[in-house]
C-alpha cells in the first residue's frame, strides 16, 4: 500500500466517522410502560430510522411524580434532558421555572420551518398555552373524562339500555332503579378530584379558581365551593350513603370493578378505553359525562388530564433544532392518527382527528369520539380552559381527603369543600412566595 | 474485675476513631446540617431562586391542625407496630423454643417474611383486604362484616400496622429466640424442682434474662415504625382515608417529592430528628435502668 492510498483511506475513514457522529443526539424522559411505552418507543424509532442527522434517545423514569422528580434533580446538577414528558398538574411548577424551561413556540420558531400552532386543538392546546397565546409545551398524551356504562347490566336491571344518560337528574334516576334491582355497585369513578370537580367546573363554565384559574398569575385563590359544586358533591355523598355510588380509591382502582362486570356506570378517562376494551366480557358503551341540565351553559367544554412534552433549557442551539424535528414529527396527522387510535388518548390536531373520521375508525369503534366532541363542541371560556395552580398535586390530595369525609357521612359537602378550598389557598400562597 | 486496654500517646486511638468520625460526619452530620440550612428558606423546585423566612416554615407547620394531628397517628402507628411485632415475636419465640422435632423447618418458615420488601408487602395485603375483590374482605363480608378501609380511618390503621408488623415479627422472632436459648437450662430446670410454673419461670427468670435483647428491639422497632414503614402506607393507604394513616415520615415524602414544597419537607425532617433524639435519649435514660445485663 503506498502512502497515498493510506491517506485516502485514513481521510475516507474519518469521513465515515465524521458522518457517523454528525447525529445530533437527544434525550428524552418519559413515564410511560407496558403497552404505552413500546408505542412511544415504537414512535422514537420510527422518527429515528426515518433521517440520518437526529438521533433521540427515550428513557423511562418511573411514574409522573417519579420523572418531574428526575427532571428536576438533573436540572439542579446540570445534567437535564432535552425533551421531558411533564403530567398536566405539573404544568404550574413548569411554567413558574422561567429559566429552567424552553418554550416550545420559541423552539420551532429558532429552528424556522413550517409549524402552525393553530392546528392543534384549541381545548388541548389551550392547558398549555399562555394567556396571549403562546405554545409553552406540546401537547403529547391528553384525555378528557367520559361515562362508561355497562349495557347488560342496565338490561339485568330491567333498564332500557339505550336509556339516556346526558344529565346528572336522570343518571340519579336509573341509579335508583340499579339499586332497587340489587345491582351492589350502580356508579363508581376513577380520578374523583378531576372528573367530579376539576372537569365538573369547566363543564358548568364555573371557576375553579380566580385568575381564570391561574393562568393569569401566581396570585390565584380557589373557588370550588360554589354552589354548582357543593350541589354535586352533596348529590354523590348522598348516592354514597344510599349506596349507589362506590368509592373505591383515589386513583382508577374502580377500573377493575367496571371491567369485572360489578359497576354499572364508571366515569372514567377516555384514555381508559383500551383497558376497558380487551377486557370487558359485557356489552358497554361509551357516553358524553353528565352535566346538571339546570346549570345555565352546561354543557361547555371539559378539561383534559394526561402529559405534555416540555423542553429544557441549557443546551446547544443545533440540539433545539433535532428537539423542534422531533415534536413536528410527534404532531404529524400520521403518527397522531395512529395513537389516537391505539391508546384512547386524544387527536391533538385536527389534522389527526379528520384522518381518523376519513379511515372509518370512529364508525367501527363508537363511543372512541365522544371525548374529542366533549372537548371542541365549544370553544373554551375562561374557566373551561384548563388549569393551572401551583403545588397541584399535594391540592388535589387535600381535595381527595375532603371527599372522603363527605363520602364516608363524617363532614357535608359545603363543609368539605370549604375547607379544602382553605386548605389548598395556603399552598397557593407558599407557592407563590417560592416563585416570586 | 473490669478488664481495660490504655492506648499510649494519642495517634493510633485517634487514627482509629477517625474513619467512624469521617462517615458519621459525611453521611449524617453534613445532610443534617443541610436540612436545617434549607428549613429557613422558600425555594422553588428547580433551584432557581430562594426566599428567606426565618423559622416561617416551622410556624407554617405548627400551625396546621393536620400536621399537629400526625404526631398522635405517628405515636398510635409506632407504638402498635412495636408491640404488635414484638409480642406476636415473642409468643412464637416462646413457642419455637420448646419444640424439638422439626423445630429448622418452622424456624425457616417464620423468618420467610422478613425477606419480603416492604412495598410488596403493602402490596400483598392491600390485595387480600381489597374492600371489592380481596379475599379477607370477602369473608368478612360473609361474616356480616362491611370492611371498608378505603372509608374508614380506624380499619386503614388497622391494616397498615397489621402489614408493618408482620415482615417485622421475623426479624424480632430470630433475636428472641437466640435469646432464648442463650438462657442456661439449668437454672430454669432448677426453678421447675423448686415448684415454680411456667408463667412464675418466665416472669422471674427467663423475662428479665431476656431484657437486654427487648430493650434493643424496642428501639430498633420503634425507628423502624419510624421511618421504614413509608413503603407499607404508600402501597396501601397512601396516607388516607383523610389523614388518618399520614405519619410524619409520609408527609416529608408528600410534601417534598408531590409537592415540591421542599421548605416545609426541610423543616419537618428537622422536627423529626429533634423528635427521634428525644425518643433515644428517653429510651436510654429511663427505660435501659430496667435492664439486667
Amino acid at each position: 500500500m503506498n502512502r497515498k492510498t493510506l491517506a485516502l483511506g485514513i481521510a475516507s475513514t474519518m469521513l465515515t466517522l465524521n458522518v457517523a457522529q454528525a447525529a445530533t443526539e437527544i434525550d428524552f424522559w418519559h413515564a410511560f410502560t407496558g403497552r404505552l411505552g413500546e408505542l412511544l418507543n415504537e414512535q422514537v424509532e420510527t422518527f429515528n430510522s426515518s433521517q440520518e442527522e437526529y438521533k433521540v434517545n427515550a428513557t423511562h423514569k418511573g411514574n409522573y411524580s417519579e420523572t418531574l422528580n428526575a427532571g428536576i434533580a438533573a436540572f439542579r446538577a446540570g445534567e437535564q434532558p432535552h425533551i421531558l414528558q411533564v403530567f398536566e398538574v405539573g404544568t404550574a411548577t413548569m411554567m413558574a421555572a422561567e429559566g429552567a424551561i424552553k418554550p416550545v413556540y420559541e423552539v420551532m420558531e429558532e429552528a424556522g420551518g413550517d409549524w402552525d400552532p393553530d392546528g392543534y386543538l384549541s381545548a388541548v392546546k389551550g392547558y398549555y398555552t399562555t394567556t396571549d397565546g403562546q405554545m409553552l409545551s406540546l401537547p403529547y398524551n391528553s384525555s378528557t373524562p367520559v361515562l362508561y356504562v355497562n349495557l347488560d347490566l342496565l338490561e339485568e336491571a330491567g333498564i332500557d339500555p339505550g336509556v339516556d344518560l346526558s344529565t346528572w337528574e336522570k343518571v340519579g334516576e336509573t341509579l335508583d332503579k340499579l339499586k332497587e334491582a340489587g345491582i351492589s355497585c350502580p356508579m363508581t369513578t376513577a380520578w374523583q378530584s378531576w372528573v367530579h370537580l376539576e372537569n365538573l367546573s369547566a363543564y358548568h363554565d364555573q371557576p375553579f379558581a380566580t385568575k381564570e384559574n391561574g393562568f393569569a398569575g401566581v396570585d390565584t385563590e380557589l373557588s370550588f365551593n360554589g354552589p354548582v359544586q357543593v350541589k354535586h358533591v352533596e348529590a354523590l355523598g348522598n348516592w354514597a350513603q344510599e349506596g349507589k355510588f362506590i368509592y373505591t380509591g383515589r386513583r382508577n382502582e374502580g377500573g377493575a370493578n367496571f371491567r369485572g362486570g360489578e359497576c354499572a356506570l364508571f366515569t372514567e378517562s377516555s384514555a381508559g378505553y383500551a383497558g376497558v376494551k380487551a377486557e370487558a366480557d359485557f356489552d358497554f358503551e361509551i357516553r358524553p359525562l353528565p352535566y346538571w341540565s339546570e346549570v345555565e351553559g352546561a354543557p361547555q367544554n371539559t378539561i383534559i388530564g394526561g402529559a405534555s412534552l416540555w423542553v429544557l433549557s441549557g443546551h446547544e442551539s443545533e440540539e433545539y433544532n433535532a428537539v423542534a424535528e422531533f415534536l413536528k414529527f410527534l404532531s404529524s396527522s400520521d403518527i397522531q392518527a395512529q395513537w389516537h387510535q391505539n391508546t384512547g388518548y386524544l387527536p391533538i390536531t385536527t389534522a389527526a382527528a379528520e384522518q381518523t373520521r376519513e379511515e372509518g375508525f370512529y364508525d367501527e369503534n363508537p363511543g372512541t369520539d365522544v371525548a374529542g366532541k366533549q372537548m371542541t363542541a365549544k370553544e373554551p371560556t375562561p374557566n373551561s380552559k384548563g388549569l393551572r395552580l401551583g403545588s397541584f398535586d399535594q391540592i388535589r390530595g387535600i381535595i381527595d381527603e375532603e371527599l372522603e369525609a363527605v363520602w364516608s357521612g363524617d363532614k357535608s359537602a359545603q363543609a368539605a369543600l370549604d375547607s379544602a378550598v382553605e386548605r389548598g389557598n395556603q399552598l397557593l400562597r407558599r407557592f407563590e412566595r417560592a416563585n416570586q | 474485675m473490669e478488664k481495660r486496654v490504655i492506648f499510649r500517646g494519642k495517634v493510633l486511638p485517634l487514627a482509629l476513631v477517625f474513619p467512624q468520625v469521617l462517615i458519621t460526619a459525611v453521611f449524617f452530620f453534613w445532610p443534617a446540617g443541610q436540612a436545617i440550612w434549607q428549613s429557613l428558606f422558600i425555594p422553588d423546585p428547580f433551584g432557581l431562586s430562594s426566599q428567606f423566612v426565618g423559622l416561617d416554615n416551622f410556624r407554617y407547620l405548627l400551625s396546621d391542625p393536620y400536621y399537629r394531628n400526625s404526631f398522635l397517628t405517628t405515636a398510635i402507628f409506632s407504638l402498635s407496630v412495636t408491640f404488635l411485632s414484638m409480642g406476636i415475636a415473642l409468643l412464637l419465640a416462646i413457642l419455637a423454643d420448646r419444640l424439638i422435632k422439626s423445630s429448622g423447618t418452622y424456624r425457616t418458615l417464620l423468618i420467610w417474611p422478613y425477606a419480603v420488601a416492604p412495598a410488596v408487602a403493602g402490596v400483598l395485603w392491600m390485595f387480600m383486604f381489597n374492600t371489592r375483590v380481596g379475599i379477607v374482605s370477602w369473608y368478612l363480608g360473609k361474616l356480616g362484616y362491611d370492611w371498608n378501609h378505603v372509608l374508614n380511618g380506624g380499619e386503614a390503621m388497622g391494616l397498615v400496622v397489621v402489614a408493618s408488623a408482620w415482615g417485622r415479627i421475623s426479624y424480632n422472632f430470630l433475636f428472641f429466640l437466640a435469646g432464648l436459648q442463650a438462657i442456661p437450662k439449668s437454672v430454669i430446670e432448677a426453678a421447675a424442682i423448686d415448684g415454680a410454673h411456667f408463667w412464675t419461670r418466665f416472669r422471674t427468670i427467663v423475662f428479665p434474662l431476656l431484657s437486654p435483647i427487648t430493650f434493643f428491639l424496642l428501639v430498633v422497632n420503634v425507628i423502624y415504625a419510624f421511618f421504614e414503614t413509608f413503603g407499607v402506607i404508600h402501597t396501601i393507604t397512601a396516607g388516607g382515608p383523610q389523614q388518618s394513616t399520614t405519619i410524619l415520615v409520609y408527609k416529608v415524602y408528600a410534601d417534598g417529592f408531590v409537592g415540591q414544597d421542599l421548605g416545609s419537607s426541610a423543616a419537618q425532617s428537622v422536627i423529626l430528628l429533634v423528635l427521634v433524639g428525644l425518643l433515644t435519649v428517653i429510651q436510654f435514660k429511663f427505660i435501659e435502668r430496667k435492664v439486667h445485663y
